[in-house]
């Protein structure tokens, strides 16, 4: 019994650094890189939300969505709309001064939003599988990047290739998170702020995750993944729980994209490519497929290295040559698509693949205990 | 009344009739083997009272209710449960879960209950490993129960199929083969495991090749042949009958 309170306190102990850590994270960064890399680790949370998000569709479910970042565009534009002067455009009676609602209600409607649209890409492919779901997938995502192209004319919806700018900045009961603030005595950026709002919702979306990986419901997605037809044998409504996956994966991303369209304040089509779907979906694969903390680790990695390139590149090419030979984007998708290579030879479950953690767990705990 | 109930059930691939006519019954509580030789058509027959196949014509009852078209996850949630020729277990999850993902149909949580981990998740969660535990070791598996299901041997994945076929409560338990591939102690073992699945109450429904097991196991045996059943009665009827002789021998030229 003291060992199991033991094991609860180092639990505890380790959730409160980890917590202390995270809060002085941005000033640390602040002080030692700069403001700039502070916003860059902004963005790499909401990657990291996005990503999280994908793994319940392709980590748990296992089902291959190319399409993904359709619905980050979705909850992107739906706070774009809901929160920018863009509407008195098209609604000059209706909305004279556009549409200025709270992030708040936004959040939810976006989230339900995205949800539908997951259910709605599900339905059809119920009985895709692999290559051919995710040909479908990548379909749908163009789709969805297309009619925020094309939704300018006749009536003046998403102003087309231009985005929607002047977008609201997200501000919590009066306090706009777009200026520094003074809040219990602390000095607090703009990017600080986002950065803790950001962080509250990327623990959410982790806390979520992690008691659906452990529940019934996560156990018969895995079975989906595993074996289909055993899974339908077994008792499981593989229709329903299929839909499930790409309802909450779709929330999780219409979640991250409100907040990016806030913390942005500007919305365009070009940043829902298809390229960005196969980011997200290289996130989750080289960190670990259906691990929670891998696909963090593939968050971070692949959002922080473009910067990470984009800083040193020139400068070391200058040292060394005079000029630029090699742009660093470029060089980027080639060490993108190496290090992807050598993921896949030497570590096919990923950097951090959650097996390894549960075959050390296995070896001292006993098969009839209950956790 | 019987607890399964085929009648005139015909299942037809293109121009191959698979199944033609096969009406039979199972009692409650009984042992019931189906033999034949290759491509007789008793996996066939199997994937129809599962639900992965439709039938083309005829109708079961399962149960005293009528089934035409059902979803396997339907059937198995009514009490059909089955293990599979070509093992199809969750080989990257541990033998535990497997067991926990048969007690799908018998547990409720759902996505709030689990986000939530209320009371009522957490007992039934609990009650969920401690029968997914028992199970394992009333089938006999020995290894740790997280061993990954792809590492056991072949025999325990066999076992592993029947505990997670078991953990759905099925009033019918349909194996496919469970002997198939076994040495002769296995098969012994196998054999006593379901004469005990049958005295805790449960209907057992037997493909096998090994027809000693069927004969040493069953109650009663039908015979199918192209599809269709040639012969049904107890064992030693069975193994008698110039119908079954000549399908497993050939006909005799005399």
């Amino acid at each position: 019994m003291q060992n199991a309170r033991e094991v609860v306190f180092r639990r505890l102990n380790k959730r409160i650094v980890l917590i202390a850590v995270l809060l002085l994270l941005p000033f640390a960064v602040d002080a030692l890189l700069g403001r700039g890399w502070l916003r860059i680790v902004d963005f790499a949370m909401l990657y990291i939300m996005l990503a999280l998000g994908l793994n319940i569709v392709v980590g748990y479910a296992g089902l291959l969505d190319l399409g993904y970042i359709a619905f980050f565009a979705v909850g992107a534009y739906c706070y774009a709309l809901s929160a920018s002067p863009h509407l008195a455009i098209a609604f000059p009676r209706l909305f004279p001064d556009g549409v200025h609602l709270s992030i708040f209600i936004v959040l939810p409607v976006s989230a339900l939003l995205a949800g539908g649209m997951g259910v709605l890409l599900g339905a059809p492919t119920l009985k895709l599988r692999g290559d051919y779901l995710a040909i479908v997938t990548l379909g749908f995502g163009e789709i969805i990047r297309i009619f925020m192209n094309n939704l300018n004319a006749p009536l003046n919806l998403t102003n087309g290739p231009q985005g929607i700018s002047r977008i609201d900045p997200i501000s919590i009961a009066g306090i706009s998170l777009n200026a520094t603030q003074r809040i219990f005595g602390f000095t607090l950026p703009s990017v600080h702020l986002y950065f803790y709002l950001f962080l509250f919702f990327a623990g959410l979306v982790v806390f979520v995750s992690q008691r659906l990986e452990r529940s019934r419901i996560g156990r018969a997605w895995m079975a989906i993944r595993e074996d289909e037809i055993a899974a339908s044998a077994m008792g499981i409504n593989t229709r329903n729980l299929k839909l499930l996956a790409f309802a909450m994966g779709a929330a999780f991303g219409g979640i991250s994209g409100t907040l990016f369209a806030g913390f942005q304040g500007f919305v365009s089509p070009e940043s829902f490519s298809l390229m960005e779907s196969v980011m997200v979906l290289c996130m989750v694969v080289l960190g670990g497929m259906g691990h929670i903390y891998g696909v963090i680790l593939g968050g971070l990695l692949l959002a922080l290295l473009p910067e990470l390139l984009r800083h040193s590149v020139v400068p070391v090419q200058q040292a060394l040559f005079g000029k630029t030979i090699i742009d660093p984007e470029s060089l980027r998708m080639l060490l993108f698509g190496f290090a992807l290579i050598l993921v896949m030879l030497y570590r096919p479950a990923g950097l951090w693949p959650s097996r390894v953690r549960r075959r050390e767990l296995s070896s001292d705990e006993r098969p009839n205990e209950s956790a | 009344m019987n607890l399964l109930e085929l009648s005139r059930i015909g299942k037809r691939f293109g121009g191959l009739n698979a199944l033609t006519d096969v009406s039979l019954h199972i009692e409650r509580g009984e042992i019931y083997g189906l033999i034949g030789p290759n491509g007789a058509g008793k996996t066939t027959l199997f994937n129809v009272i599962t639900g992965l196949y439709q039938p083309d014509s005829g109708e079961f009852h399962f149960n005293g209710k009528s089934y035409r078209g059902a979803k396997p996850h339907v059937l198995a949630g009514d009490g059909i449960a089955r293990t599979f020729q070509n093992i199809r277990l969750f080989a990257n999850l541990t033998a535990l879960e497997n067991v926990m993902i048969g007690r799908h149909v018998r547990t409720r949580a759902g996505v709030m209950g689990s986000i939530m981990n209320s009371q009522a998740t957490r007992l039934e969660e609990k009650a969920c490993r401690d029968k997914a535990s028992e199970l394992l070791n009333m089938v006999g598996l020995k290894k740790p129960h997280q061993t990954l299901a792809k590492n056991l041997s072949y025999g325990e994945q066999r076992r592993l199929e029947i505990a997670r076929a078991l953990a759905t409560e099925p009033l019918l338990l349909a194996l496919d083969e469970p002997a198939a591939g076994m040495n002769a102690t296995e098969t012994e073992n196998l054999k006593a495991l379901i004469n005990a699945i049958r005295d805790s109450g449960i209907t057992v429904l037997l493909i096998e090749h090994d027809v000693k097991l069927i004969m040493g196991l069953c109650d009663r045996v039908a015979v199918l042949d192209y599809g269709r059943k040639i012969a049904e009665g107890v064992p030693d009827e069975v193994r008698n009958d110039p119908a079954v002789i000549s399908a497993y021998l050939g006909v005799d030229g005399e």
